[in-house]
């Protein structure tokens, strides 16, 4: 059973214990109270404060620590010349990873946790581990101090004149409010105003829809029922300054439903026999939907899981998603390929205030 | 110390140490000697958990270092360019200059991709760190006064630390963090009224125009680590200031700290955690991959991978998102995009609701004293029941964020999972509170028996009539006071609305509030009162320890 | 409140609150799991062998797809699929169907190459349909890996993720992981449309660029494929970069911090 206070029973004589120190109030618990605080307890020695074998131990331990970092330290330097760039080597269970990235790494964490731990060790087994109080002090200051201090701020208050002079207060308090809406107007540049921006796409009439994937037009017979192809505007091409822009706006996805399954009459009128094509930009916040499930017809967005169901004009199914997909009216032209008939007639993507 | 130099130098005999002759001369105009006087010996107690702390200070540093590098390599350019370099599943391609440098950095460079590894490695521990580290200052009570100012830098460093996350994760501009960006524009389209013009000005134009990887990259390596750099110090000085708060135990008060001094011991164990934690992130760095631009493909628009998911610490907001149904109205000409909106709002009052809890608390609980003595979180069941409740909320987010590989790796279907985390976000919170305090109490009562009958020892013992019993150990002095350490304030009490003359005393509404809520925190269902001396006694003396 | 406290500290009422727990989140999981959906395929090909088919396909197959594959209520209509989607509908072993789910799972394969062939000669005997790709058509090493990375990005990654490990569809249905998958049963996937998977017909996605995209994927998604930076987690994203900070990167940091903490060794015990 422990006691209290903890009591030296060890087998070693006493002058190779250093100094007796610590023993802050042991025992100095209150009489009669079972739950008192007992006080800071003796300092209690490691082994290797009495046993200089321990403690030269402990040293060689350190300082193989630091000795390993140094080695590591090596071997990243020795890595870092001998492997090249683009070498792979086998490591199980990594793969083939990049011979100077693996190396490197671990070099690294061997000199870094050399140090370390070389420090930890050092400071948990060598350096005196005794306990010591010390003694908090309040933040806020004494009656005198306070007093002292408001007398100089009513001091500074009176001499400045900011309570008697009501002009000077008044107007320095304009001009500093003033003065930042300056920083606001100098952020106006940062971009246009939006304007009708948000409500135009690259598509027009008479566009052909271009198929990504071989750059051709594309034509009703291409597309089969089942089948997923995405669509860009006639005339856009990936090398225009714009095309990112033009393209968050105007991917399209084009898939052939059978005409008798198409439930809403807008969306079969829009269509192409049965071909539907809608805007590929989620109206959510303007991830690419296109994850098409070809016989229930849903189209899932894999931002947000928002389900559109192109069977029915694009209706929001599931999902944080507000409104359809819009849907681009289609038709055929003299050559026989897709074109457009008019530009989306709603804003595509993410809705915003000015929407309607 | 004057003016004067012969003071120092009078006092002692033969020639100085060339160390100490630079220390005098930069005393002489920085008072060293004077910062020195309180702060080297400065005693700092030794607990694990006050050491999570260190973790976010060394990953932060962490992150400076290799940041800067990688700013040598990174071109924060969105012109656009035709990759040319060794990784052939690219050759050809269209991509950005930032995502071109860096491709870059990640094969040609040599030690790149371990650094942007590490870099992105220690951004990711970092914040799990601070979140930790809250949490461990939330349930110990270690905001109470004085350090609810410095629990506010903290939550502050944290809030900003998502954000430096964020926009250094969409720097590469790959096609992962490009749709990150893009959710970002259609957020920030929700704001009512202004929302277009925030999404213009973001942007330079439409999106993605060529301006928001110039932005975010002042925004990264500027704004937002200068400052969260002055907010750290400011953090560290109140630490020293205030010095660390401790465990009860024994000789440990309010009035002091125990433990050892911060030079030697603890400039040799700080010093090396910060080497400790470096080694094991470039370790990480060196085994596991984190964000393969190069297998995500340069961003575009109109391309997108399934399992679309921002960096973890944004995991939470990804939930709400995906949770939140589509709500939309539309009326005079104008939209107002609920369905976006309101997850935008409730994304910072999730975190809000955690930074005000210690004014809350000290206003419901009329606490004005101060408090360096920690709480064991049972004797506190209300706080910690709503730390429990918190975290339990911002953990069914973030499942909720996840929704997509739960799905597949569970053999569930999103729309279950979608939900479960819909009704979750109401239930989860309210459920995991009133277990939490049940377990407290529970825990309260079993420390109430520890300390009155002591530790079961585990020995049977038959006594002479054939009754056998368990042993139980008293425990000691330390322990009894560990045990009955803790405070145990009353609710507040408005007094009587009737006075002795019948008079209806006026008492506000916000009182009334305040002591029920009072009630609910120090009332009889919310603590185990704490054994007394006499039943102490009565037990111990009479027959025995049983 | 106290009373019901007092009285729960039987020994056994903690393996008692295990089992209900398990037992309600079992429960839970069977509610929640998403409810079979039996749901079959399509398939067919072209010479002699059509008259060993047929017999196979009226042991195998009929019973869902009808004696002449004209299909019934438990299985679709074969005719017109082609001799692609019987190889990998029966290639892969989705066909014949077997447990009940929100879709038809991969398994071993049931029949032999030869037997494959035969059924799929005997369906592309009732209606023109994709034919079952030669060699060259889905050789990866004809294919441009980067053109194949672009157009899987268009057209494939937004189910099948980045580099193929697959991903979540609506009802619990999901596009499968295309790690380890044959070439060609690959490419046949992209000409048929097997189940609810888009078809990517020839006329819209040229053979070539199927090669492409096959060729893509030997290139980052094999156990030679190249992964600089070590461990790939799944290359499943932020999800399990983010598990794998905490548990590995916090957790050992927290070890650390507890040996940093801990009391070292007395010299004696007391």
């Amino acid at each position: 059973m422990s006691e209290t206070g903890p009591h030296n029973d060890m087998a070693e004589p006493e002058e190779h214990l250093p100094a007796t120190r610590g023993a802050h109030g042991a025992e100095a618990a209150v009489p009669g109270d079972p739950f008192a605080d007992p006080g800071h307890p003796e300092h209690e020695f490691r082994r290797q404060d009495i046993d200089e074998k321990a403690a030269t131990h402990s040293e060689r331990v350190v300082a193989g620590l630091f000795t390993l970092s140094m080695l590591g330290t090596l071997a990243f330097i020795t890595s870092f010349v001998i492997f090249p760039v683009d070498k792979y080597i086998y490591v199980f269970p990594l793969g083939h990873v990049s011979a100077l990235n693996f190396s490197l790494g671990l070099s690294l964490a061997v000199a870094l946790i050399g140090i370390g731990a070389g420090a930890v060790h050092w400071a948990r087994t060598l350096m005196s581990d005794e306990e010591m109080p010390d003694e908090r002090h309040q933040a806020s200051a004494d009656d005198e101090l306070r007093a002292n201090i408001e007398a100089q701020w009513q001091q500074g208050v009176k001499e400045s004149g900011f309570g008697r002079r009501k002009l000077v207060r008044t107007t320095m308090l304009g001009a500093l409010t003033l003065v930042p809406l300056s920083a606001v107007v100098i952020l106006r540049d940062l971009g246009p105003l939006p304007e009708e921006k948000l409500r135009h796409t690259a598509w027009a009439k008479g566009k052909a829809l271009i198929n990504p994937n071989t750059n051709k037009p594309l034509r009703p017979e291409d597309i089969p029922v089942g089948s997923l192809t995405f669509a860009q505007p006639e005339g856009l091409n990936e090398q225009d300054e714009d095309f990112q822009t033009q393209i968050a706006k105007a991917a399209l996805m084009v898939v052939r439903l059978k005409p008798e399954d198409i439930k809403d009459k807008k969306e079969l009128d829009w269509s192409h026999q049965g071909i539907v094509a809608f805007s590929k930009i989620c109206t959510h916040v303007g991830c690419p939907v296109s994850l098409y499930e070809q016989q229930t017809h849903h189209v899932l967005c894999p931002c947000h899981q928002s389900t559109f169901d192109l069977s029915d004009g694009a209706r929001v199914i599931f999902g944080p998603a507000g409104h359809r997909l819009p849907q681009l009216r289609i038709s055929v032209n003299g050559e026989g390929n897709l074109v457009a008939m008019s530009d989306f007639e709603v804003p595509v993507g993410p809705a915003f205030w000015e929407r309607g | 110390m004057t003016t004067s130099t012969e003071t120092p130098s009078s006092t002692r005999r033969g020639p100085k140490h060339p160390g100490q002759r630079v220390a005098e001369w930069t005393d002489a105009r920085l008072g060293l000697y004077k910062l020195g006087k309180s702060n080297l010996r400065k005693i700092f107690p030794d607990h694990w958990s006050f050491m999570l702390g260190e973790i976010c200070l060394y990953s932060f540093t962490i992150l400076i270092l290799t940041g800067v590098y990688l700013t040598l390599f990174f071109h924060p350019s969105m012109s656009e360019t035709v990759y040319n370099g060794p990784y052939a599943p690219l050759q050809g391609v269209r991509m950005s200059e930032a995502y071109a440098s860096t491709m870059h950095i990640s094969f040609e460079v040599r030690g790149g991709l371990l650094i942007r590894q590490i870099h992105h490695w220690s951004a990711l521990i970092f914040i799990a760190g601070m979140i930790v580290h809250m949490m461990r200052v939330f349930f110990t009570g270690a905001f109470r006064k004085p350090r609810e100012l410095n629990w506010l830098f903290g939550w502050t460093l944290l809030f900003i630390g998502m954000f430096e996350g964020f926009t250094g994760y969409s720097l590469p501009d790959d096609l992962l963090s490009g749709t990150g960006v893009r959710f970002t524009e259609g957020a920030v389209l929700s704001t009512p009224i202004v929302g277009t013009y925030l999404s213009m000005f973001l942007f330079g134009g439409e999106f993605p125009g060529h301006n928001f990887v110039p932005i975010f990259y002042s925004a990264h390596i500027l704004l937002l680590p200068g400052i969260m750099a002055a907010l750290l110090v400011a953090h560290l000085i109140l630490v020293f200031y205030h010095k660390h708060t401790q465990f009860a135990g024994a000789g440990k008060t309010e009035k002091n700290v125990v433990g050892m001094p911060f030079f030697p011991i603890y400039t040799a164990k700080a010093g090396g955690f910060f080497f400790l934690v470096f080694g094991v992130i470039a370790a990480i760095a060196a085994i596991a991959t984190i964000n393969p631009i190069w297998t995500m493909g340069p961003y575009r628009p109109d391309q997108v991978s399934t399992g679309a998911q921002p960096d973890w610490y944004m995991g939470f907001s990804e939930g709400l998102i995906r949770v939140m149904p589509g709500w939309e109205i539309s009326a005079w000409g104008h939209t107002l995009v609920l369905g976006v909106f309101i997850p935008l709002i409730v994304f910072p009052t999730v975190l809000i609701a955690i930074a005000v809890w210690p004014f809350l608390e000290s206003w419901v609980t009329g606490d004005r004293g101060e408090h360096h003595l920690l709480d064991r979180p049972r004797n506190r069941p209300v706080r910690t029941g709503f730390g429990v409740a918190w975290l339990m909320l911002y953990f069914t987010l973030l499942i909720g964020g996840g929704n997509d590989l739960w799905a597949t790796h569970f053999h569930l279907s999103i729309e279950t999972i979608t939900w479960s985390v819909r009704i979750g976000f109401f239930v989860v919170p309210v459920l995991s509170y009133f277990v939490t305090k049940r377990i407290c109490l529970g825990l309260q009562r079993r420390d109430r028996d520890k300390v009155l009958h002591g530790r079961e020892s585990g020995i049977i013992k038959r006594l002479p009539h054939g009754e056998f019993i368990e042993v139980h150990e008293p425990l000691d002095q330390t322990e009894l006071h560990i045990l009955t350490a803790h405070p145990q304030p009353q609710p507040l009490d408005i007094g009587p609305e009737v006075d002795e003359n019948g008079v209806e005393r006026k008492v506000s509404a916000v009182t009334k509030v305040r002591a029920r809520l009072s009630r609910n925190f120090y009332g009889e269902h919310s603590q185990i009162p704490k054994p007394t001396v006499e039943e102490y006694d009565e037990i111990t003396s009479g027959h025995g320890h049983h | 409140m106290k009373k019901l406290s007092a009285r729960r500290r039987h020994p056994l009422a903690a393996l008692v609150v295990l089992l209900f727990a398990l037992a309600a989140i079992g429960g839970l999981y069977s509610a929640l799991a998403p409810a079979p959906k039996a749901q079959a395929d399509d398939s067919s090909s072209q010479s002699l062998e059509i008259t060993e088919g047929r017999k196979l396909f009226s042991v195998g197959c009929a019973s869902c797809h009808g004696a002449h594959g004209q299909g019934s209520s438990d299985g679709p209509s074969l005719v017109g699929v082609g001799s692609a989607a019987v190889d990998f509908q029966v290639g892969t072993g989705r066909m014949p169907a077997q447990q009940p789910g929100p879709q038809i799972q991969k398994k071993k394969t049931q029949y032999t190459q030869k037997d494959i062939d035969q059924l799929a000669a005997f369906i592309a005997s009732l209606g023109p349909g994709p034919v079952t790709p030669t060699p060259d058509q889905y050789d990866p090493a004809g294919g441009d890996v980067a053109k194949g990375g672009e157009l899987f990005r268009t057209n494939c990654s937004q189910c099948h993720n980045f580099v193929g490990k697959g991903g979540a569809l609506t009802d619990g249905k999901y596009a499968p992981t295309l790690k380890g998958v044959d070439p060609k049963h690959i490419y046949e996937a992209m000409q048929t449309g097997p189940q609810n998977m888009p078809s990517f017909p020839d006329t819209t996605m040229p053979s070539k660029n199927k090669a492409d995209i096959i060729a893509y994927l030997q290139a980052v998604d094999t156990a030679k494929s190249k992964n600089p930076g070590g461990f790939t987690l799944g290359s499943l994203g932020p999800v399990p970069e983010g598990l794998f900070a905490y548990i590995f990167g916090l957790g050992a940091l927290i070890a650390v911090a507890a040996w940093i903490a801990a009391r070292t060794t007395k010299a004696k015990k007391s």
